[in-house]
């Protein structure tokens, strides 16, 4: 199950509602964040084409999936890179911790990972003695705040400069409270470089594992990424099974779709390909490098063709920046890793939708995610799918998701059943509608149902004829 | 446990492995984008400019002396730089400033960390530079390695006027990169920059302050 847990789904969302300094800060943020994307794909021909590109390329990866994870280890492993596979969170962990206690790490620096996030990789280490410490400034600051990312982009999010200030001034000794945003990088920086240099190993994630050359690349901008992976004595990437692409002629496309799409940027500071450890003269890089292969699920995931869409997705961040519902109550709502229209769709898939039984409902199907999402997953159509399993119902062949049925209801069935057969017969079609015209105002509020409608909305209002009587009063011939 | 989990996983995803194969891509929104020698070099300026790249036209014949300046104006005192590779023999060739000493990265890393985390400034050579995305592109080796690039405040990039791609597509597929990974390859776009303060940008956060590139024309 996820750190937090998708328990409570309603009493975080209307926490996170009346908090209006949360909400500002979102609110903020997501609108730069729209329109610098907009700007970024003003030419509509050019998005079509390369998204349809980017569909295709993953698609075609997929299509491949267990090939190209043969592959990319055959390639690694020519390449001098240790490649270790895990079917769950536990064993990913289990495998870290002896790579490092092998070499005695006491500390290992991080660059961004939402795997080591669905892992808890830092809560596992710390009682074996083993401090990981997160470098990337947003995840450095909801480290420090002992929270988790708001955004798989941009961890710290949810935060504003007065907060971060005071998060600084308190947990750094000696630091004086400033709001100067390029102050405080510099105290980060600052801090970080000794431990850059000095930790026992570097842990990074992975964008696009390359089949055909063994290549990792990896997507940032500040830096750590790549100061991770380059200064400590070893290097362990952890990705999903996912992440594998074909050729690394298929990068391009899904590099420019990704950053385009996540913050607005035509590319990030650093594009990152690691192909192997230190060579035999060269002065720096790991002596060892290792990937991590996490399976977590995601090979149930692509067992059903259709939910198999839900691992296109390339990490962007794009679909909540555009959500209206992540924008009104932010990421820490969700209590998984994964936040927004994606972690609705991916979180019940991997942790079970008993664990997250409020993510398919916590939507109101606008199809903004679905027109922006750069690989074109059909979010809107998985969420339909999903909250059609969480009722009980599986008429999508022989591979339902985890923990379906969670929100399975004696009295709901009953009375879509009671619905039906009313409706399937004339004379109790007829019987009810009258019965409601004369009477359906007198249900009170409180009814079952009835209440969780108008708790959020005006109580439906019967007229006190029906359409039948009134079709029949002004005398309309049926042709 | 690790084997077992691999033969896990790969039964798994063999068992569902769907039978429809997938066509190739289309790549040609790649490949239709190109521009000219010209429009290469401005377009790299424009997006490059953009994030806070100096970038410097210098002729090959005074190129060293043009750097010189440069360095003196930043304040530079110690320049680390690849003593064996080209770019490096050229500079001690023809390095004439007494203000900004060449300092050698011809130790292993651990050997010199203290060097490598406090020198004002560092130089590379690129193997060329990619116009749609405004950046160079790092192939390190044992004559230039990876920290030069990354340590220091301020990292020089030396890019041949004629090595300018359109995309980085066009780059990979023209010189079959494929055949060829290094132990590490690079596109770097900037100096060092964060935003994940209240999205307001700052420069220099781990990689960096300032990134100059110095395109050496003929």
């Amino acid at each position: 199950m996820g750190i937090v847990n998708g328990k409570n789904f309603k009493g975080r969302v209307s926490e996170a509602l009346k908090d209006q300094e949360l909400r500002g800060n979102f609110r903020k943020a997501m609108d730069g964040l729209m329109t610098k994307r907009a700007a970024q794909f003003e030419d509509v021909d050019e998005w079509t084409r390369l998204r349809a590109l980017g569909e295709s390329i993953k698609k075609r990866a997929l299509s491949k999936l267990p090939e190209l994870l043969v592959q990319l280890e055959e390639n690694l492993t020519k390449n001098g890179i240790k490649v270790h596979w895990a079917e769950n969170v536990d064993q990913a962990n289990e495998i870290i911790l002896g790579i490092l206690q092998s070499h005695d790490v006491k500390t290992v620096v991080k660059g961004k990972s939402m795997v080591s996030e669905e892992m808890e990789l830092n809560h596992f280490l710390e009682p074996h003695g083993i401090k990981a410490l997160e470098a990337d400034l947003g995840e450095y600051i909801v480290q420090m705040a002992e929270e988790m990312p708001s955004h798989i982009i941009m961890p710290a999010i949810h935060m504003n400069k007065g907060q971060i200030a005071k998060l600084f001034e308190d947990k750094l000794p000696g630091t004086p409270y400033t709001e100067d945003a390029a102050k405080l990088t510099e105290i980060a920086r600052k801090e970080l470089r000794r431990e850059f240099a000095e930790a026992g190993a570097g842990l990074s994630g992975v964008n696009f594992a390359v089949a055909e050359t063994g290549t990792l690349c990896l997507v940032e901008n500040e830096g750590n990424g790549r100061m991770v992976t380059t200064v400590p004595p070893v290097h362990i990437a952890v990705t999903g099974i996912e992440k594998v692409v074909e050729n690394l002629s298929d990068v391009p496309a899904l590099l420019s779709l990704l950053t385009r799409s996540a913050t607005g940027q035509p590319i990030t500071t650093y594009f990152n390909m690691i192909s192997s450890p230190r060579k035999k003269g060269e002065k720096d890089g790991p002596e060892e490098v290792h990937l991590v292969l996490l399976d977590n699920g995601r090979s149930d995931v692509y067992r059903d063709a259709e939910t198999r869409d839900t691992l296109q997705c390339i990490r962007c961040g794009a679909c909540m920046n555009h959500c209206p519902v992540y924008t009104r109550v932010g990421g820490h709502a969700y209590g998984g890793v994964y936040p927004g229209p994606i972690g609705k769709i991916l979180t019940p898939q991997l942790e079970g939708l008993d664990n997250y039984p409020e993510h398919p409902s916590a939507s109101t199907l606008c199809n903004a995610c679905v027109e922006i999402c750069p690989v074109k997953i059909p979010i809107a159509k998985m969420l339909v799918r999903l909250r059609d399993e969480n009722a009980g119902n599986c008429p999508h062949g022989e591979h339902p998701v985890k923990g379906r049925g969670s929100k399975s209801s004696a009295v709901e069935h009953a009375s879509w059943k009671g619905w039906k057969a009313m409706n399937a017969n004339p004379t109790t079609y007829k019987v009810a509608t009258k019965a409601m015209s004369k009477m359906g105002n007198l249900m009170p509020s409180s009814l079952p149902m009835l209440s969780e409608w108008t708790s959020v909305r005006s109580k439906p209002k019967f007229a006190s004829q029906t359409l039948h009587d009134l079709v029949k009063k002004m005398d309309v011939k049926d042709d | 446990m690790t084997n077992t989990a691999r033969d896990n996983i790969l039964a798994k995803l063999n068992a569902a492995a769907p039978s429809k194969s997938f066509d190739a891509s289309d790549f040609n929104v790649l490949k239709e984008k190109q521009l000219s020698a010209e429009e290469r070099i401005r377009k790299y300026k424009e997006v490059t400019t953009a994030v806070n790249t100096q970038v410097f036209d210098l002729d090959r014949a005074d190129w060293t002396q043009k750097l010189e300046e440069i360095l003196v104006q930043k304040g530079v005192r110690h320049m680390l730089y690849g003593p064996s590779s080209h770019l490096g023999r050229n500079l001690e060739e023809n390095w004439q400033n007494k203000d900004a000493a060449l300092v050698p990265y011809n130790k292993a890393m651990e050997e010199c960390k203290d060097i490598l985390f406090d020198i004002d400034a560092a130089i590379t050579s690129t193997l060329g530079a990619v116009a749609e995305t405004g950046s160079v592109i790092l192939w390190p080796t044992k004559e230039e390695p990876r920290l030069l690039s990354l340590t220091p405040p301020i990292h020089i990039a030396v890019v041949e006027a004629d090595k300018f791609y359109t995309t980085f597509y066009e780059a990979i597929e023209t010189n079959q990169w494929a055949a060829n990974m290094p132990t590490n390859a690079l596109l770097i776009s900037g100096p060092s920059k964060t935003a994940d303060i209240e999205q307001e940008l700052c420069y220099g956060v781990h990689g960096p302050k300032e990134l100059i590139v110095l395109i050496i024309h003929d």
